[in-house]
């Protein structure tokens, strides 16, 4: 546990009669960071949020908001606001009331309340857009109304249910930049929830990869990327290619291991504490795999045959059988550099780097 | 028809079929506005010369005055309880699920089906054996038990259209529950509201058997009616009080409807794009 956590989740379970959602959670979000809370559907990570929204209470544990604890708190009572999934504009207020109906028990005189508006519209970028209704506004400027409504109360923190899960691609990346943006200029910590790996990414600088109600890594994207804790985060976080296989020697620096269609192959202990004869999976990304017509010089190689090949444009997907395991090995070529054509059912070399390696625990 | 789809393609049948039908229907009652402006106390062709003489004396009966006054009381008050009720019947079952749900609302809905003749004499015998005395109270709750139902079953559509995120956004913006339900739960199910209320008004201002075993002294307007039957020269007049009626009936029924579909026009659909 660090000292900066702002919301510090502890040792929290939430039961919904025999059903889990959430086992056990402990985890910290610091003060001004985009924090995403990344899962398939049903891994607890909506239910996470409704638990510091209030909407529910922890079966055990304690939810502490920059060093107060929560749990008792009605949702009405939290300095927390949130963007719900489907928006909930409410239906009979145009877009000023919307954003204003937070502000009421402040008791502001009128011209404040209409300057604080006018201030979200812009933030927004929707200035013109006060007397519209719900039903005139597209999906993501309802999801633009559904921020200011929360951001006007100035809450601690903000807590995000899928809202960019509505919308179409294009807008969704461009509302995934103005979102980032939006959460620089206002300096709040951001809580967002997403299936989405590649949202969480972008956008994050912090994330939590949950399954089955615990949390299975928290790291920046990068290290989740780059260093996946398991097979598990490994799996989810883009896609990798797996090695079977057991170790034969660790001195603590490095691993020996024997691995299926590899053989004998040297690489980096990233987690640390194997030992040998534990059974571990070696993982590759397809990209920092390389193709050759011959064995390169250096690095690790291996020869196998092109099954399949797919031209996506920026890049190209090849599928590699390799003797000694079933599953091809997936390969993503960057079609920038100026590649030979690589003949379809063709014998190949496969190249990688030693830090391309990691070595999971099964 | 060429160009037409087959879907839109209009059949002679059933055309007939509709006039038809709404010439059975509608006939009978047209013969109530007719008959009323006839100046002659028999019910019978050939029309005898146009008169509004019946409904200039209905006009002047203190006694169907007092009849309408007690009918248009026991309906509001019956419309206002039964919709508060049906409200907060509506709420319940569409925002929780409750153990044994299903026969709870079944049995809530069951004075919809059981004839008013035992339910009449049924509130009757208990009313007796508590020795309360037969009043317009006495009527009011008789219909209350009808319109129950008619309300939670108008209500329960709009409180479904309800996105329980629209009252959570509510909490989570910092309002307690009654002031979540006037600033954003009343104003979305308004409509179906005002028409639970026109619904239920009309039904216990319409309804006789129940009110005609628990009046006391006081008559509401169907029991005028039907006492006035009993009286040959009155009947004209009947006839005059009686078109009235279903013409208010009309305005209230159309108004109603009205509000129902521009209130679920209004009705969001969530993350729905335009």
């Amino acid at each position: 546990m660090t000292q900066d956590a702002y919301i510090r989740i502890e040792n929290v379970t939430k039961r919904f009669g025999s059903f889990t959602a959430l086992g056990d959670v402990s985890m910290d979000i610091r003060e001004g960071e985009f924090f995403s809370l990344l899962g398939a559907s049903g891994c607890g990570k909506t239910t996470l949020l409704r638990l510091l929204a209030g909407f529910e209470s922890p079966t055990e544990g304690e939810i502490y908001l920059d060093g107060d604890p929560i749990s008792g708190v009605p949702p009405n009572h939290r300095p927390v606001n949130m963007v719900f999934q489907s928006y909930a504009i409410f239906p009979h207020l145009d877009v000023r009331d919307n954003i204003a109906y937070g502000l009421r028990k402040r008791k502001l005189p009128k011209a404040r309340r209409d300057e604080m508006v006018d201030e979200m519209l812009h933030l927004i970028k929707l200035p013109d857009y006060g007397d519209r209704r719900a039903n005139q506004l597209s999906g993501g400027q309802r999801q633009r109304v559904a921020l200011a409504r929360a951001l006007i109360l100035r809450p601690k923190v903000l807590l995000l249910d899928e809202p960019l899960g509505a919308l179409d691609k294009n807008l969704r990346e461009q509302m995934q930049l103005e979102l980032r943006q939006i959460q620089r200029t206002v300096g709040i910590t951001f809580v967002f929830v997403t299936h989405d790996q590649e949202e969480a990414l972008t956008l994050s600088d912090r994330m939590a990869v949950m399954a089955r109600g615990k949390p299975l890594q928290i790291d920046t994207p990068e290290a989740l990327y780059e260093r996946p804790a398991n097979r598990e985060v490994a799996e989810f976080i883009g896609s990798m290619n797996f090695f079977e296989g057991r170790v034969t020697q660790a001195d603590g620096q490095g691993v020996d291991l024997d691995v299926a269609a590899l053989g004998r192959i040297a690489a980096p202990d990233g987690a640390g504490g194997l030992s040998p004869g534990q059974r571990v999976a070696l993982a590759i990304r397809p990209e920092k795999i390389a193709l050759s017509d011959t064995r390169p010089e250096r690095g690790h190689a291996v020869r196998g045959r092109i099954q399949n090949a797919a031209y996506l444009g920026e890049r190209s997907h090849y599928y590699v059988q390799l003797d000694g395991i079933e599953a091809p090995v997936a390969v993503s070529a960057n079609n920038s550099a100026p590649v030979r054509h690589v003949p379809e059912a063709g014998e190949v070399w496969l190249s990688w780097p030693d830090e391309a390696m990691r070595v999971l625990a099964e | 028809m060429k160009g037409d789809s087959y879907i839109d393609r209009s059949s002679r049948t059933l055309t007939l079929y509709a006039v038809l039908f709404l010439i059975v229907l509608y006939l009978p009652i047209l013969f109530l506005p007719l008959f009323s402006f006839n100046d002659s106390i028999y019910i019978a062709f050939p029309l005898q010369g146009f008169t509004t003489a019946w409904y200039a004396q209905m006009w002047e009966n203190p006694q169907m005055w007092a009849a309408l006054g007690n009918s248009v009381k026991v309906g509001m008050a019956t419309a206002v309880i039964s919709t508060a009720l049906g409200v907060f019947a509506a709420k319940a079952i569409t925002r929780y699920r409750l153990p044994g749900q299903g026969p709870l609302v079944g049995f809530m809905m069951l004075p919809l089906v059981v004839p008013l003749i035992i339910l009449g004499v049924a509130i009757l015998i208990l009313m007796s054996r508590l020795g309360v005395p037969l009043s317009l109270y006495t009527v009011t709750l008789g219909h209350l038990l009808i319109c129950t139902p008619f309300a939670i079953a108008t209500l329960i559509p709009r409180f479904e259209g309800l996105d329980p995120s629209l009252e959570e956004a509510s909490a989570d913006l910092g309002e307690n529950i009654w002031w979540t339900f006037w600033r954003v739960t009343f104003p979305v199910v308004y409509p179906g509201i005002i028409a639970s209320l026109l619904l239920t008004f009309t039904i216990s201002f319409d309804e006789f058997i129940v009110a005609f075993f628990l009046a006391g002294t006081e008559q509401t307007l169907p029991i005028y009616i039907w006492n006035q039957l009993r009286f040959p020269r009155e009947l004209p007049k009947v006839l005059a009080l009686a078109s009235v009626i279903l013409l208010v009936s009309f305005v209230v029924v159309f108004l109603s409807l009205w509000l129902t579909n521009r209130g679920n026009r209004t009705l969001v659909q969530p993350g729905k794009d335009q």
